[in-house]
């Protein structure tokens, strides 16, 4: 019998190409909104790893009691080592050394004395690395307003705002003055070669960028680094996987030892693991309320199909077909019109997911003047659910619809049929 | 009723001889510790959570209005200048060949990750200036007798407004003392030790210095030479020595 139905969806093209069609786009869509609405969530997480908390942190145990202290005098140190020994233990992941610091910025006059000063944040990037992706990831090229990206060693980059304050320009020479790891007071010279501008008020007010082997030297920092942040190679946060990770890179640690390396997933780190926890669950809800609305559209759309066929079903009944034949062949019809349509949806809707994952969508036009740290690129993110989740609508609910429509059947008495169909 | 006028008589007059002895400890700690002018060779040792490290330094001082100091080791420090005068305080780099003038907030950091801090370097008045003092209690440190003084500032811009201090009673020379913030909040703890009698005035040449707020076993300095009452040339307490 289900030979015999399949071969008739597919030679009377109004049942099946119109209702695969419907079902195929309402799929679609709820596969691709679940994947976008996890994505976006998600680019916030992602932006904020990208900035300060990568999606694992290395630091000293002393170092991470403080973090917000930026107490470089607990930094870790040996670098070059531990990179290397994390680098054959955790080949799924990128590490990169930062150093972060507070300091004053001093723009001197022409006769070498403080023309204007101002607090500043600063941070030690691998800027000059070949295989170093710390540009991309802080999207410095796209932040330039003035001037252009760190060339070599000895240069800066201000945060637009805060050039602005100390009237400083690319080209001209400011002096760092910070604190070393060993607590001495230090001035370092650099060459101002560009300025940017990030969109987050916080970093704005008051940045200094300079390569991390220029940190090094300016902090006296030999083979050190405040933290070593880690970014997972398959693209986005995966809190499992990076607590699990943290969790295997600890224990081979010596927990007594308060300047042994801990790992810190992103979530583990302050209150990004609320933000990880309340993303996860709003998440679960948008992409729940968009199935909803979704399954009530397909419902709606199998009540109709049900119902179109009102005619057809009369005429059945009429030649002597038992009302439960036809009822279960309408609903054996919607199964395969369900799976076939959540099938080519859930394809379709995982493609262009794929594609927004991969190239993200453009916003930074709509970022402008914005005072929020938020991505520039809104980027879909595919994740296990997205395979099964267009089911529910795309199954179910033409299913609920077929079946919902077809219970008029049992309502139709044999001799009102012939005067239907006389009519 | 006639004994009350005299018990309040009593209690006056012992009010007003402990604060007169009080005054008079403070006067001849002054005496002690404040100087003309005076040049230090001294050493600090740092002592941080991951080890220590030590540098020495040359200090000229007149009054508490002028001083000079240069590091002299390690080779990172060496050259680094240090000039107050006032109350402004600048600080010349050689590796930038910069001077910047240290303000605000600054004046509050650590010196050279000491637990001393640039306030702590530039308050350099006589006590018995900007203190009331009363003494608390009496005590034993290391078997001598010490008295115990409260200091409460007098005048606004003080960095500590209260201290608590042992004073030697036979040297009268602090041995211990205590800095409070407003709040009472212990903020740093000083022992002394090592008191000689150099051109007939004690004064201690260890110091052990302690910021209650920072891991560490604290700032131990130590002074390797000290002659008071010298010529000190006026150039020196220019900025254009920072550079020299």
């Amino acid at each position: 019998m289900i030979k015999f139905l399949i071969k008739g969806l597919l030679r009377d093209k109004s049942r099946s190409r119109l209702p695969v069609i419907i079902v195929s786009v309402g799929v679609m869509l709820t596969v691709l909104m679940s994947a976008y609405i996890r994505g976006f969530m998600g680019d916030v997480i992602e932006t904020n790893a990208k900035f300060t908390n990568g999606h694992l942190k290395v630091m000293t145990r002393a170092y991470a009691e403080n973090a917000h202290q930026i107490p470089n005098d607990l930094a870790l140190i040996n670098v070059r080592d531990l990179l290397t020994e994390m680098q054959e233990l955790l080949p799924g992941i990128e590490w990169s050394p930062r150093i972060q610091f507070g300091g004053l910025v001093d723009a001197p006059d022409e006769n070498g004395e403080t023309r204007s000063q101002g607090p500043a944040i600063g941070m030690g990037l691998d800027l000059l690395s070949a295989k170093s992706k710390e540009i991309e990831r802080m999207n410095l090229s796209r932040s330039i307003v003035r001037g252009n990206l760190i060339q070599k060693q000895g240069e800066t980059i201000l945060s637009e705002e805060f050039a602005q304050k100390l009237g400083v320009n690319p080209g001209d020479n400011v002096t760092l003055i910070g604190s070393t790891m060993h607590g001495s007071m230090s001035m370092y010279n650099f060459k101002v070669v560009g300025t940017v501008s990030f969109g987050a008020e916080a970093i704005d007010k008051g940045a200094i960028i300079i390569d991390i082997e220029d940190a090094r030297l300016a902090l006296d920092m030999f083979d050190s680094s405040s933290e070593i942040l880690g970014f997972l190679k398959i693209g986005y946060y995966d809190d499992d996987l990076a607590v699990k990770t943290a969790e295997g890179f600890n224990a081979r640690q010596d927990s007594e030892d308060e300047f042994s390396p801990v790992m810190k997933s992103l979530s583990q780190q302050g209150a990004m693991g609320q933000y990880v926890q309340l993303t996860s669950v709003w998440s679960v809800y948008i992409s729940m309320v968009f199935v909803f609305a979704m399954s009530l559209v397909l419902w709606n759309a199998g009540l109709l199909g049900g119902l179109r066929r009102y005619g057809e079903v009369g005429i059945r009944i009429a030649m002597g077909e038992e009302k439960g034949h036809v009822y279960r062949t309408m609903i054996y019809e919607s199964i395969f019109i369900g799976i076939a349509g959540s099938i080519v949806g859930t394809a379709f809707g995982l493609f262009f997911a794929w594609l927004i994952q991969k190239y993200g969508i453009d916003i930074s036009g709509m970022m402008q003047g914005s005072s929020m740290m938020l991505p520039t690129h809104i980027r879909a993110r595919i994740a296990p659910p997205d395979f099964y989740i267009g089911f529910i609508p795309g199954l179910l609910s033409t299913i609920l619809g077929t079946m919902l429509s077809g219970i008029g059947i049992y309502k139709r008495q044999t001799a009102r049929l012939f005067k239907e169909l006389e009519a | 009723m006639k004994t009350i006028p005299f018990i309040l008589l009593i209690t006056f007059s012992l009010t007003g001889k402990a604060q007169l002895s009080a005054d008079i400890i403070l006067e001849r700690v002054d005496k002690n510790m404040s100087s003309e002018n005076r040049i230090i060779e001294s050493s600090m040792t740092i002592h941080g959570r991951r080890g220590s490290r030590t540098m020495t330094m040359r200090s000229y001082s007149v009054g508490y209005k002028q001083a000079f100091t240069e590091y002299l080791t390690p080779v990172r420090e060496q050259g680094t200048k240090m000039l107050k005068l006032e109350n402004q305080l600048w600080i010349y780099s050689p590796s930038t060949d910069r001077t910047i003038q240290i303000s605000g907030h600054m004046l509050r950091q650590s010196v050279m990750g000491s637990d001393l801090s640039y306030e702590d370097m530039m308050e350099d008045r006589k006590l018995t200036e900007i203190y009331d003092a009363k003494i608390i209690g009496e005590e034993s440190i290391d078997n001598r007798k010490t008295y115990i003084l409260e200091l409460t500032a007098k005048v606004t811009d003080v960095t500590y407004n209260t201290r608590k201090m042992w004073i030697d009673a036979e040297r009268y020379v602090p041995l211990k003392e205590e800095l409070f913030a407003k709040s009472g909040q212990l903020l740093k703890r000083t022992t002394l030790s090592d008191v000689k009698q150099i051109d007939g005035r004690w004064f201690p040449t260890k110091m052990v210095f302690k910021d209650m707020l920072k891991q560490g076993d604290g700032t131990a300095y130590e002074i390797s030479s000290i002659k008071f009452n010298q010529q000190i040339p006026a150039h020196i307490f220019s900025k254009a020595s920072l550079k020299m």
